[in-house]
């Protein structure tokens, strides 16, 4: 039954722009400021107070377009949406609702049925509202206009998704993108990234959109999957049921994974939009569309792309390599003092991120230095040091004390392999004496004992043997 | 256009406005004329000129993202008309 009904889905993202200061006024956009202290009278809409537009605002939403394949609009202007609520001083937000910055454009999300675009309407800079407390006092709603005037964008996508998986994965995808273009941060739980979606069903066949249900209030990327799947399919109970679909705005409860209703739509919003009178129209140039397209680092896809077909990496590895911008940076940092990328790879998705994740620690906040993970390279690949003694020994050593060099710290810890053959032939010799009965087992067939030799060899030698070379001297050894 | 109660009744609406009966016949009186006086401006032809959105020509008025210009707390409060010293204070928007 359920295969007889299609879900149709539009995400609308607001993600606050990582400005100093407001899309507006000078006010600090940092989040967490003491209430009512990024305040200036432009942000309380006091009377005579006049806007001005923020540049590096500007610069951030065409940044984020041109990394969506959008096309820029030349000629913009802001226009006043107009509705009265406690956390809108002005009685109006400056949005950009006829001339958005961006038209157009796509996402591409990797889905378990392949790659889709991800098709997007517009994104446009709006400011964003304050925020209005419910429970500081028990008889008046408590409003702090910090976060009033702060710069947004809005990322619309066309109604094209079909699924809460879909939903999730475009999500990640534009949250990775906001940061690697450093232009948000992408934190959904602090509300720096929100997300409202627009559910419907309908038929399969009908080429209707059905009526739709806005969920708001999903403050994680997990909790959208979820309202998307609840929504769907409560959507297609009351279809089921013969009954209509009421247009609605619902709240997402995490705690019982269910939605409720908000508020019914009796009738449309009437925003009485009109052009701003007091901000000017800003243009748009090829130069200045060029200066920022200079300044867009390389992206996830084209990186991976380059690990997978140049550095002939794993798709796995080039996935989880690139995933934040500041770990892909360390890895292609060390690929700079070393061509064994594979390894480079494997300290990057081993030791390094164990260590971070254990510790908490960013990538940027880590001690140590690319090219101290380029020496661990060079120390395992010329055989002084095995891997696992580097990672469990010379690593961490390494990561107290960044100064020193690896091959200083092997030697100090006495691991470096560099016994010569005559040595590990007194030790081969001293473990077989030691152990005649395993000796004579291992000569009537029981091969596996080799292990336990090469083993004992490494305990005498105190890790200096080299196991290579053990091994080999062992099985001459053991032949005669 | 007329102006008649429907219109008035959406506007007090949207503005936030009310208004006795007495009021609201000299609004919509007001209201009525100014309309049509407005709409004088519509036999002027106007095919192919674009709306005038701002009044001035000037373009790009641009600022560097620098914070500056806050007021402190005591001040932005001061006008308000209730406000705990902390926050602005309104009446409860969500009942519970």
């Amino acid at each position: 039954m359920e295969q007889a009904f299609e879900t149709v889905i539009g995400l609308e993202v607001h993600a606050q722009l990582l400005t100093a200061s407001k899309l507006f006024s000078g006010d600090s956009a940092a989040f967490g400021n003491e209430p009512n202290t990024s305040v200036s009278p432009i942000t309380l809409g006091h009377p005579g107070t006049l806007p001005l537009l923020n540049k590096k605002a500007v610069q951030y939403a065409i940044k984020l377009g041109l990394a969506c394949h959008c096309n820029i609009t030349r000629s913009n202007y802001f226009a006043r949406k107009n509705y009265f609520y406690p956390d809108l001083p002005k009685g109006y937000q400056i949005s950009q609702h006829t001339t958005p910055i961006c038209v157009g454009g796509y996402v591409t999300v990797k889905t378990p049925e392949g790659e889709k675009k991800i098709v997007l309407n517009r994104i446009h800079l709006e400011e964003d509202a304050g925020k209005s407390l419910h429970d500081v006092n028990p008889y008046a709603t408590c409003v702090d206009y910090n976060r009033a005037g702060v710069a947004l964008v809005e990322i619309v996508t066309e109604p094209c998704l079909s699924s809460g998986e879909e939903a999730y994965a475009y999500l990640t995808e534009l949250r990775k993108l906001l940061r690697y273009l450093e232009v948000c941060d992408g934190n959904m739980e602090e509300g720096s990234m929100r997300c409202d979606a627009n559910i419907s069903v309908r038929r399969k066949g009908e080429t209707r959109l059905g009526t739709k249900v806005e969920v708001k209030n999903l403050n994680s990327i997990r909790n959208v999957k979820k309202a998307i799947e609840f929504e769907s399919q409560r959507l297609i109970d009351i279809l089921k049921a013969g009954d209509e679909v009421v247009q609605q705005t619902r709240s997402f409860d995490a705690v019982n994974g269910n939605t409720f209703a908000l508020r019914t739509k009796e009738e449309a919003n009437d925003y009485r939009y009109f052009a701003d009178p007091d901000l000017v129209p800003f243009n748009v140039t090829t130069d200045f569309i060029e200066e920022i397209k200079s300044n867009i680092p390389a992206l996830p896809e084209e990186r991976i792309a380059v690990y997978t077909q140049k550095y002939l990496l794993p798709e796995y590895d080039a996935r989880v390599l690139s995933e934040e911008k500041e770990f892909a940076d360390y890895f292609e940092e060390i690929t700079k003092h070393t061509s064994n990328h594979k390894a480079a790879s494997n300290w990057m998705l081993g030791p390094v991120k164990s260590y971070l994740n254990e510790h908490g620690v960013a990538i940027k906040e880590f001690s140590l230095q690319p090219s101290s993970i380029a020496e661990l390279i060079a120390l395992t690949d010329e055989g002084k040091v095995n891997f696992s003694s580097a990672s469990a020994s010379v690593f961490p050593v390494l990561v107290k004390n960044p100064g020193k060099k690896a091959h200083d710290v092997a030697v100090e810890k006495n691991l470096v392999q560099d016994a010569d053959k005559s040595e590990i032939i007194n030790w081969v010799d001293q473990v077989l004496q030691n152990m005649p009965d395993k000796v004579s087992e291992y000569r009537k067939g029981k091969k596996g004992l080799i292990g336990l030799f090469v083993g004992e060899v490494k305990k005498v030698s105190r890790g200096k043997a080299d196991p290579k070379l053990t091994n080999e001297i062992l099985l001459q050894k053991l032949k005669s | 256009m007329e102006v008649n109660d429907l219109l008035i009744d959406n506007l007090a609406k949207l503005s936030h406005l009310s208004f006795n009966e007495q009021e609201r016949k000299e609004i919509k009186a007001d209201l009525q004329e100014m309309i049509t006086f407005i709409e004088k401006l519509k036999e002027v032809n106007t095919d192919g000129v674009e709306p005038l959105l701002h009044m001035s020509d000037n373009v790009n008025v641009l600022r560097d993202d620098v914070v500056q210009g806050s007021v402190s707390r005591e001040e932005a409060l001061k006008n308000a008309p209730d406000s705990d010293g902390t926050f602005f204070k309104v009446p409860k928007v969500i009942k519970k």
